[in-house]
């Protein structure tokens, strides 16, 4: 029987470590560890966009508004971040965070930090005059 | 139709032309008022047509009074957190005292939205960046928290934030590790409203800040700034702020 | 013709080796727990608040930056200049440069407030900043430099060294020229002053060399070899004459400051008010990083230990001088009415305190420790090193 090289080992393992790693976000499907997002809608009506649309293109929503809003002053409020809070805070907590929050439940399940919130406020503004 | 006695213009002639030339003439500039600072809607882009400015009237301003400074506190959910050296401060009154003449002022400084910002041209990333109606505003999307704006304002006017923030008003987002100043409450002047501050001095009684727009002829601060003189901050500097003042 | 010359790494045994890693990791791992500690609960942590903005790790990372810029000298002079003494030390002095500027900006990147942007800071450059501008200098600075140490090395590329080299040169006087502009275009009572640009070409030659120095001699300490005389007493040479150089521009400054009567109040303020300022602007740069070295080096034969000595004293000199014009020159408060006293809340008109904080310190020192570290690893792995330090050169060798 020939017998292998110490590079032909190292690679032989190198390569079984590799396709079990791989396989590992298949246990994620599979177990019930991680819990499903809880998407809570409190308030009535429809959302600016479909769900399939809302769930893909959201972030390249947010980012091009941000940058009319902020360069240009172009302050509509379909896709502005602001009405999304406005909409979607829960009515019990009063945010889009927190354990079942709108924003954070998804995101704790694609396990995408959230950078908007450092900044941006998580509840909606108190009614107090004229929004434009 | 009668005639005068003298030959040339009828009663209604007369009154015709009148009625007619003073109509142009109050259409004239009411054409221009409605290309320049008719109110602008949600979805049309700012133009640097308009250039906002404030101005400061020194001589109203009464010392002991900080009606602007709470004020801006309160509108932009600036929260005091006992740390007096590291929290932000927008506005300011600065107590001065003339050491050749003994004369007394208080003065509200505050960011002066230059035109030629030098907070503009030191930033790497272009956070900090001047609208095109002159306000200068910080994208709190990419500042990286460097300070050099901070190092290059000759008005103390930036600062940054050095401690997570909660309850900020959704108007006016800001966040930890990001620069900031007075942002001449945009928000509100989007919204056809005025700064926070000029708004208390006015209901505190003193008035002595003005807010428009510096490029309109009709408007107030553009009158003023017109016919008294006025002056900037560290004018030898040539910025050419937006903020001016009167009394200094 | 003289005979090429032959490079090698650094001599073993290896367990002593590994020990220095050992020990360059410790302040290497403090740097990391005060970054992340920085990063987590923001910089309130620090000394440093709204009127000093820039504290510690900026006066380690100015440091780094500017002797970065200086200790490419030696490599230039003998491969732009034909300074064949110098040649066998070139590559050394190469890396040296280089690895002091990665330690630089690592600290300059991890001091910032966002600093989980970094990626937006080399990505989104404003084309108006001088500021974006020293990015892309950085970048410059350290592409030719390090095509510039690839033809120094490979055999075949030799015949190039020269263009490389005045390549680097230029990319190197950009970069030196840039940082001592970005105060001396500040509206700052302390700097405004195109003086800064000639002053921190001065403190560039003084610190990076000294920095070089040191580092040659311990490589030769650490082979039991010594430095040649000839290569020894030009080194000592180039460094008397930054040394006097950095001396003269700082006096020039400080004088002329005096003299105009816009900025008499912060040139007194430097020179006789500034407590803590005052003293490390006499006692550290004027006299540890100026007389004293100079003392020491203006002597027909200088010993190892004299020579060692006047470098260490130029290293705290610097560090002194990086200290007074970063933390000094923000101390002074900004002036915003000339001729009028002026106070407020938001602490006008008055000297701002400051104190380092460990955090800061820490993260200082292991920037240094970044760049001792990247020297080390570098001379193992790689063939830098001569064979003889006497054999001197010409560029093509």
């Amino acid at each position: 029987m020939k017998s292998i090289g110490i590079g032909a080992r190292v690679g032989r393992s190198a390569s079984a470590i590799c396709l079990l790693a791989l396989m590992l976000p298949a246990l994620a499907f599979a177990s019930d560890r991680v819990p499903k997002p809880v998407i809570a809608i409190d308030k009535p009506g429809r959302c600016v966009e479909d769900t399939a649309t809302m769930r893909r293109e959201h972030p390249d929503m947010l980012r091009h508004q941000r940058d009319l809003t902020m360069h240009e002053g172009i302050r509509t409020r379909k896709h502005s971040l602001k009405e999304c809070v406005e909409c979607h805070a829960s009515a019990k907590t009063g945010t889009v965070l927190g354990e079942n929050g709108f924003c954070q439940s998804c995101h704790d399940y694609a396990s995408v930090r959230i950078d908007c919130f450092s900044c941006h406020a998580s509840r909606p503004k108190l009614a107090m005059g004229a929004k434009p | 139709m009668s005639r005068d006695a003298n030959d040339g213009l009828s009663r209604r002639g007369f009154l015709a032309i009148s009625a007619t030339t003073l109509g142009g003439v109050m259409l004239a500039p009411g054409i221009r008022l409605i290309e320049i600072a008719a109110a602008r809607s949600p979805e049309q882009a700012v133009s640097k047509l308009v250039r906002w400015g404030l101005l400061i009237d020194i001589n109203k301003c009464a010392p002991g009074c900080s009606e602007c400074v709470k004020a801006c506190a309160t509108e932009n959910a600036i929260k005091s957190t006992g740390h007096a050296r590291t929290d932000p401060q927008w506005i300011r009154k600065v107590e001065l005292k003339d050491m050749r003449t003994g004369r007394t002022s208080s003065v509200p400084v505050m960011c002066q939205h230059c035109e030629h910002p030098p907070c503009v041209d030191v930033c790497p990333t272009g956070a900090s960046f001047k609208r095109a109606d002159g306000i200068v505003l910080v994208d709190r999307h990419i500042c990286i928290g460097c300070r050099y704006c901070m190092m290059a304002c000759p008005y103390k006017a930036r600062s940054i934030v050095f401690e997570e923030v909660t309850g900020q008003n959704a108007d006016v987002p800001r966040g930890k590790g990001c620069a900031e100043a007075c942002t001449l409450c945009v928000h509100r002047v989007d919204r056809d409203q005025q700064p926070a501050c000029v708004e208390a001095c006015a209901r505190a009684g003193h008035n002595a800040m003005i807010f428009g727009d510096l490029n309109d002829p009709q408007s107030e601060i553009a009158q003023r700034v017109a016919k008294y003189a006025s002056t900037h901050i560290r004018a030898d500097l040539l910025l050419n702020p937006g903020v001016r003042y009167q009394g200094l | 013709m003289a005979e090429s010359l032959v490079y090698r790494e650094l001599g073993d045994p290896s367990r002593r080796f590994w020990s220095l890693l050992a020990l360059l990791a410790v302040p290497l791992a403090l740097a990391a727990g005060s970054y992340f500690y920085v990063e987590h609960y923001g910089h309130i942590v620090t000394g440093m608040d709204n009127q000093i903005v820039w504290g510690m790790p900026h006066v380690f990372a100015m440091f780094l930056v500017v002797a970065a810029t200086g200790a490419l000298n030696v490599a230039v002079a003998a491969s732009a200049f034909g300074k064949t003494a110098y040649r066998p030390v070139a590559p050394l002095s190469a890396l040296v440069s280089l690895a002091l500027l990665v330690g630089g900006l690592a600290l300059l990147m991890l001091d910032l407030g966002r600093s989980d942007r970094m990626i937006v800071a080399v990505t989104s450059l404003n084309s108006q900043s001088v500021f974006a501008l020293r990015v892309i200098l950085y970048d410059g600075f350290m592409a030719s430099v390090g095509v510039y140490l690839w033809f120094l090395l490979e055999r075949r590329m030799n015949r190039y060294i020269k263009p490389a080299a005045t390549m680097a040169l230029l990319w190197q006087l950009l970069l030196i020229t840039g940082t001592g502009l970005e105060f001396g275009f500040n509206f700052r009572a302390m700097y405004d002053s195109v003086l800064y640009a000639p002053m921190f070409i001065a403190f560039a030659s003084a610190y990076g060399t000294a920095v070089l120095i040191l580092i040659l001699l311990a490589v030769c300490r650490w082979e039991d070899s010594l430095v040649p005389d000839e290569l020894s007493r030009r080194l000592k040479n180039l460094l008397g004459i930054s040394v006097g150089a950095a001396l003269f521009f700082a006096v020039l400054f400080l004088s002329s400051k005096y003299e105009l009567p816009r900025s008499r109040d912060v040139a007194r303020f430097l020179l006789f008010d500034g407590g803590v300022y005052t003293a490390l602007l006499w006692l550290g740069q004027l006299a540890m990083g100026g007389i004293v070295p100079l003392a020491l080096l203006l002597r027909a034969r200088v010993s190892r230990a004299s020579l060692a000595t006047a470098c260490i004293l130029v290293v705290l000199g610097g560090l002194a001088q990086m200290y007074v014009t970063l933390i000094g020159g923000q101390a002074y408060p900004q002036i915003l009415f000339p001729g009028m006293i002026e106070s407020s809340s938001f602490f006008d008109g008055e000297i701002h305190p400051y104190a380092p904080s460990l955090p800061e310190v820490l993260l200082g020192i292991g920037g240094i420790a970044l760049a001792a570290s990247i020297v080390a690893v570098a001379l193992r792995a790689l063939a830098m090193l001569p064979e003889r330090l006497d054999q001197a050169a010409g560029p093509q060798a």
